[in-house]
């Protein structure tokens, strides 16, 4: 009987294991995780599980996994990859034989340059654990500071207001958002944090975070130092490559593999917030997502090509965060982009069409209460898909339904 | 089971393959109109996170969440798919001079 294994029990890894057998398979399937909870989803961690204390959102319930037949490995570390072998080896010095082997492995928060991360007084978050010992740590009149103003930093210090405790962003770029994000857009979100009360501070240069007298304590390079009580340091995330180095693969920001997320081995693939992967939409240009969405839909694209379906990346990336009321979507990518347009959707939403110098919409980035803007970014990105040149004046007239662009 | 009819709106304030949000008594539903043009209502939050499916996309049959696309027919209530695993619940629709009614 074929054994396909997949390493990384997260949102890829998981919904992969259920994918194999929604297509049929009927092989072993084992999954192999090292945290102990089962599959979680992430998103929930930098909002809803700090505010009350909740149950991790399982991708499944335990007996799912059994009625499905799935071996759910958790608390397991794998050593090692042969790939000649086609065999994995984990830590407690097993070994297990795979025909196909998926790596779901993820992403781990970057580390600030000398800093422990794990210290009582500065932390980072990635797993349901980080989040619980972070929620221990956020009570009204606490203060706490945040290195890095990119999502996670922004989505935890609007969190942190609604417990009642202080935020302060400190980011060493000009403005937040950097990666991604319009400045138009990325204004509002400043602005609507500073009406919340978050001290907002761009481009400053941060010498050093440690602990000093049961704090934290930053310590700006023009020589301030911000006391507070817990540092949260979210710089961004790295690919966990490790495994997949050290069995040889070739590695560029991330396992590399092809549009089919085939590795450099044999009947190894990769999937997920780990591989960087070409995109056909843009040229073929080489990128790695870290999103909700790009782990399911590779997931299920991994699944395909590990079932000799041979399926290709089509997906245009996407991702959204909420902050306050507010929800923030982007498809596409908009590097490259020379113009955009602005649609104007009432009560402050808005969304940017991003359009290259030949008028091709590249990227649709929106903003708005709850999910104004969720249904004309999803027709922008069907419109981006399908490498469309929309007439600016339609996209920007709010009265012209893009359902309708769509169809011409 | 007597059906207790209510007052949507006017059958022309949904637009063709759309979706409103209709909220009655405490409760929120999406009642939508197909390309065929008929109506059809269903509970109006999403099984997975309970996000409002009125924000999301009609595509045929199709009601698509805003939030994480899960996706549902709306016909049946249906769900098509990872991240929904839990079907929607529909309700009885009707058209009476112009006027859309729900049965709660």
């Amino acid at each position: 009987m074929p054994h396909f294994v997949i390493v990384g029990a997260g949102e890829c890894g998981a919904r992969a294991a259920f994918a194999l057998r929604e297509k049929g398979f009927d092989g072993e399937i084992t999954l192999i995780g090292t945290e102990p909870l089962a599959p979680y989803e992430r998103p929930p961690l930098s909002k809803q599980a700090l505010v009350e204390t909740i149950e991790p959102k399982f991708v499944a319930t335990l007996e799912r996994y059994q009625d499905q037949s799935i071996d759910l490995r958790l608390d397991t570390t794998v050593a090692a990859i042969e790939p000649a072998d086609k065999t994995v080896k984990l830590a407690d010095g097993q070994t297990l034989a795979y025909d196909k082997l998926l790596l779901a492995t993820g992403a781990s928060p970057r580390a600030f340059p000398g800093i422990d991360g794990a210290a009582k007084h500065i932390r980072m978050l990635r797993t349901h654990a980080d989040a619980l010992a972070l929620r221990a740590a956020l009570y009204p009149g606490q203060h706490i500071a945040i290195i890095g103003g990119g999502f996670i930093g922004l989505e935890l210090a609007a969190t942190a207001r609604k417990l009642g405790a202080n935020a302060t962003v400190i980011e060493g770029l000009p403005r937040v958002l950097k990666r991604g994000v319009p400045e138009e857009i990325a204004e509002l979100i400043t602005e609507r944090h500073r009406l919340e009360g978050v001290d907002i501070r761009c481009g400053v240069t941060i010498h050093t975070v440690r602990e000093e007298a049961d704090k934290a304590a930053v310590h700006l390079a023009d020589g301030e130092v911000i006391s507070a009580d817990l540092a949260l340091i979210g710089i961004g995330a790295s690919p966990n490559i490790a495994l997949g180095e050290a069995a040889g693969l070739t590695i560029d920001n991330g396992i590399a593999v092809n549009e089919r997320l085939e590795t450099s081995a044999a009947d190894i693939y990769a999937a997920g917030d780990c591989c960087s992967f070409p995109l056909a939409l843009y040229g073929g240009r080489r990128v790695r997502l870290e999103s909700w969405r790009n782990a399911q839909e590779q997931a299920s694209l991994a699944v395909a090509n590990m079932l000799g379906d041979a399926g290709e990346i089509s997906a245009v990336p996407w991702f959204w965060s909420d902050q306050y009321d507010m929800t923030l979507q982007i498809a596409g990518l908009a590097d490259g982009a020379t113009s955009h347009v602005r649609r104007d959707l009432g009560d402050g939403a808005f969304i940017l069409f991003h359009l290259d110098a030949n008028g091709r919409l590249l990227a649709a980035s929106g903003i708005g209460r709850g999910n104004v803007v969720a249904r004309d970014i999803r027709l922008a990105e069907m419109l981006i898909a399908a490498r469309a040149h929309p007439d600016p004046g339609a996209l920007e007239a709010s009265s012209v339904k893009l359902k309708s662009l769509l169809a011409a | 089971m007597s059906n207790n009819w209510i007052e949507v709106c006017a059958a022309d304030a949904i637009d063709e393959e759309d979706v409103i949000r209709f909220d009655h008594d405490g409760r929120t539903f999406a009642v939508y109109r197909s390309p065929e043009d008929d109506y059809f209502a269903t509970d109006g939050l999403c099984t997975h996170e309970k996000i409002h499916l009125a924000n999301g996309l009609v595509m045929d049959n199709i009601i698509e969440c805003p939030k994480h696309n899960g996706r549902f027919d709306y016909r049946t209530g249906e769900a098509k798919g990872a991240p929904v695993c839990v079907n929607l619940k529909t309700y009885p629709v009707k058209v009476e001079d112009g006027t859309v009614f729900i049965a709660l």
